[in-house]
């Protein structure tokens, strides 16, 4: 059976059933959108950047250029983190050693301190800063001033020359500089064990080691390359996607570093769920 | 300034030699979003001629010519380069109708973190990889003379003046030996002398090259020096064509307000 319904009277139930939206939904609502927008465009980044590592023509010494300017160009900044890192923690932590009488594990916790958690994450930090508020500028300005756009029309794939260079030099330099780092933080302590107190070089590096074990060294040398790929990614998808003019140049390099930064600590976070639940 | 004489020789010629034309445009459509920048645009640019494209800023002059060379996707419309069709090609392809078109771009994109030699050698090594190490430095050498600064070779390019930086990035197109130029902007924010010096220097790789060219441009200037043939571009819409005689002589409001 059918009901006939007057036009005057449809338009009147359609009025009274039609989406009437406040500006405030509209506006989350294209936040939303804009969120939605930025995750695929991170996800089709990440999918062109797989697909141009794999490809066959390599940029080999671009490759080596940017592990010389992310590896050996950080040292002095890695030098100087790494042995205060050590340093401080010795300092710090002594007292308390003392006074439940433990001093002579001293070596060992801050070994496995500095090894499990302190280098990596200190580093990958103190990395984010140096490399992916660098890249994020460079590329950026490249950007800006359309020197991604001559390399295109030069044959050149930008992104197989820029961003692919620079995530695989950082994610293999930066576990690299994690582990120079841990070394240095090592003999900060060992200088600063030898401030109240005389320890012979080779004993407080023999104690250090004895404590320290596969299980302690493996996960962190395995998140360490997650932490070297999310700085170069996060840095060059900031720089690669900065906008026009010089003001997006600062805004892809700051958030650049906090992103970066933000993403280092959610993967320890994540690696130390999983050591911990592999180790169950 | 090219004479009339001139410019009637070139059309002529195209009159007589139709297979002449290196570009080909029909229909193209372009838009961001709702904005539309490029309505129903057709033009041919012929073997030899420097095309200037004249028009106000946001009319989609540099539109116009990042969809030729591949950077900007067409919505619709053909853009046949030596018969291939741009917007169709893959990405080998591409790259090979790339390197007979030079890009001068507006604000040179030189690679600031290399030197000048090295900003001349990226293209080469890249684009024509059979040359030994003598051969590019030759190349280099001899495109350096040709802009009028082979003693800046080693330098960076934040040492140079905005002039010489413009003449570097045309040496750096011009190494590659390409058929077709485009010139996106080329006397943008330098002063009339070194305007002038690059208008000719336009005109001298034009000659010396045998380059096809598209100039796109609003220094008035530029465009009496260099075209063999004008367009006026305005919203998107090709609003008028033809040689810089017809363009001075017109009563057309628009027109006349470029050539004051």
């Amino acid at each position: 059976m059918k009901i006939k319904i007057p036009v005057s009277k449809a338009k009147e139930i359609a009025k009274k059933h039609t989406l009437k939206l406040s500006e405030k939904t509209i506006l989350k609502t294209e936040a939303a959108n804009n969120s939605l927008t930025e995750f695929a465009d991170v996800i089709l980044f990440i999918t062109h950047l797989i697909k141009e590592t794999f490809s066959r023509r390599f940029e080999f010494r671009e490759f080596l250029h940017q592990c010389f300017l992310i590896g050996y160009k950080s040292l002095p900044l890695i030098s100087v983190t790494g042995t205060i890192m050590g340093f401080v923690l010795t300092i710090q932590s002594r007292p308390v050693l003392v006074r439940f009488g433990a001093e002579t594990i001293l070596p060992g916790m801050v070994a496995v301190s500095l090894i499990r958690e302190m280098g990596p994450v200190i580093t990958a930090l103190i990395c984010a800063g140096k490399i992916a508020s660098g890249m994020g500028a460079e590329l950026g300005s490249m950007k800006v001033t359309e020197q991604i756009e001559a390399m295109e029309v030069s044959s050149t794939h930008p992104m197989r020359f820029l961003v692919v260079t620079r995530v695989l030099a950082a994610t293999i330099m930066i576990p690299l500089l994690i582990l120079y780092a841990d070394a240095l933080g090592i003999f900060g302590s060992w200088f600063g064990a030898n401030i109240k107190g005389e320890v012979p070089f080779i004993l407080f590096f023999s104690q250090a080691f004895s404590h320290i074990g596969f299980i302690d060294f493996l996960p962190a040398v395995v998140k360490s390359f997650f932490f070297g790929a999310v700085i170069g990614l996060v840095g060059c998808y900031k720089g690669y996607n900065a906008g026009r003019g010089t003001e997006s140049v600062g805004k892809a390099a700051t958030s650049a570093v906090v992103l970066a930064s933000l993403m280092v600590l959610i993967v320890d976070m994540m690696a130390v769920q999983i050591t911990d639940m592999l180790a169950k | 300034m090219k004479t009339e004489e001139t410019e009637s020789i070139v059309l002529d010629s195209i009159k007589k030699n139709p297979k002449e034309i290196v570009i080909e445009i029909k229909n193209l459509y372009k838009s961001f979003g709702k904005q539309e920048v490029l309505k129903n645009l057709t033009l041919n640019l012929y073997d030899g001629e420097n095309l200037v494209v004249l028009g106000k800023s946001g009319s989609g002059k540099s539109v116009l010519i990042k969809c030729i060379v591949g950077l900007l996707r067409p919505d619709s419309g053909t853009i046949n380069v030596y018969n291939e069709n741009v917007p169709t090609l893959n990405r080998k392809a591409l790259d090979e109708v790339r390197k007979k078109i030079g890009f001068l771009f507006q604000s040179g994109a030189l690679y600031d973190s290399m030197t000048v030699r090295e900003n001349l050698e990226f293209p080469l090594r890249r684009m024509e990889k059979h040359l030994k190490q003598k051969e590019i430095d030759a190349k280099i050498i001899e495109a350096l003379e040709n802009v009028g600064l082979p003693e800046v070779i080693d330098k960076m390019p934040s040492q140079l003046s905005g002039g010489m930086r413009k003449r570097i990035s045309l040496a750096r197109t011009i190494v590659v030996d390409p058929k077709i130029i485009l010139y996106d902007e080329p006397t943008t924010g330098l002063d009339p002398v070194t305007s002038e010096e690059i208008s000719l220097l336009i005109n001298d790789v034009q000659k010396k090259y045998k380059t096809s060219s598209i100039i796109i441009t609003h220094d008035i200037e530029c465009a009496r020096t260099t075209a063999d043939r004008l367009i006026m571009l305005k919203d998107g819409e090709v609003y008028e064509k033809g040689s810089l005689n017809k363009f001075e002589k017109s009563t057309d409001e628009v027109i006349k307000s470029f050539f004051k």
